[in-house]
């Protein structure tokens, strides 16, 4: 079922047969939005606990303030 | 069943048990990836008219066939938010927009650039082509429903219906290689026989690619619906507890 390598040289193997501009653009286009949508949720994720925690942070200096006041 | 489902809507135990699931579903899609982009760059015997482009249908197709799950999948929880105003329905509904319009714009523009050679052209106001754009053009706009509007209760519910309407499209879309005969070939049919026109070594990399895709789908989906419980359920005790406990990203 699985055939042997197409290529014969790593140049030919960057050609495509002719296609490098389509086939690599594809591929380039994939990657980048692969990595787009994995890395922005997990960059939001931090952006959210970061700005809760200094909510809480805010709100317990608050709450000292009033008792001790 | 009901137990089932109410706990299923609960976006605290969503969390948890996602969290729990996460690996088991990133680690397939990392390798069915690896394998299936090797074997398709690689092992795969160029198309006898297409040559080496054949290698753009591992991208096009899968990112394609997931891109018509999007107003389904809205739909369906846009119902739940409906009926029976599930909080966790309307949070993935919400997530879900703006990847299916990644999803579909990766499907356009793999296509566009393949086609470029192939027909000749880069784009053709064909039946396929046209409803695809035309989905990308309304999950656009349940975007932008959802922002336009203040009210999140109103939004929830106006971008529920709007999802509904909108899987008319995925008929259209599904069946337009079929009622208009233009360029966009209909789906072809997979075989074990190698006199096939589809033999093995090309379908097998396409399967294992659309696995990958659709795990790659449900992980960026969940991650998403996860950041969404954090944010909406920030005032809830345990969004705090859990916030407390990373120690990780403090403020300081």
């Amino acid at each position: 079922m699985i055939e042997t390598i197409q290529f014969s040289s790593l140049g030919e193997f960057f050609d495509m047969g002719g296609y490098a501009f389509n086939v690599w653009s594809v591929y380039a286009l994939f990657f980048l939005f692969f990595f787009i949508n994995l890395y922005f949720p997990l960059l939001k994720r931090k952006r959210i606990i970061r700005e809760q925690k200094r909510r809480l942070i805010l709100n317990k200096e608050t709450a000292t303030e009033i008792s001790s006041s | 069943m009901w137990l089932w489902f109410s706990k299923l809507g609960s976006p605290k135990w969503f969390y948890e048990w996602s969290g729990k699931w996460l690996p088991w579903l990133v680690i397939p899609m990392a390798l069915l990836l690896v394998v299936g982009i090797i074997w398709a760059l690689l092992f795969v015997p160029p198309d006898y008219q297409q040559g080496d482009t054949i290698r753009i249908m591992y991208i096009h197709v899968p990112f394609a066939s997931i891109s018509l799950a999007f107003f389904p999948l809205m739909a369906v929880a846009g119902t739940i938010t409906l009926v029976w105003r599930m909080k966790l329905a309307d949070m993935v509904a919400k997530v879900a927009a703006p990847l299916g319009a990644w999803f579909t714009a990766l499907a356009l523009m793999s296509g566009s650039i393949w086609g470029s050679d192939i027909w000749g052209t880069w784009w053709i106001w064909d039946g396929r082509l046209t409803s695809m754009l035309l989905q990308f053009f309304l999950l656009v706009g349940v975007i932008s429903l959802r922002s336009a509007l203040e009210d999140s209760d109103a939004a929830a519910k106006a971008c529920a219906v709007l999802s509904i309407v909108g899987c008319i499209n995925v008929f259209v879309i599904k069946y337009s290689v079929d009622w208009w005969n233009t360029l966009h070939q209909p789906a072809s049919a997979f075989s074990l026989s190698d006199e096939a026109p589809n033999p093995p070594e090309v379908w097998v990399p396409l399967v294992i690619m659309i696995i990958a895709i659709y795990l790659f789908f449900a992980v960026s989906l969940i991650l998403s619906t996860r950041n969404e419980i954090l944010e909406r359920e920030r005032r809830a005790q345990w969004v705090q507890d859990l916030v407390e406990a990373q120690q990780k990203y403090n403020y300081d």
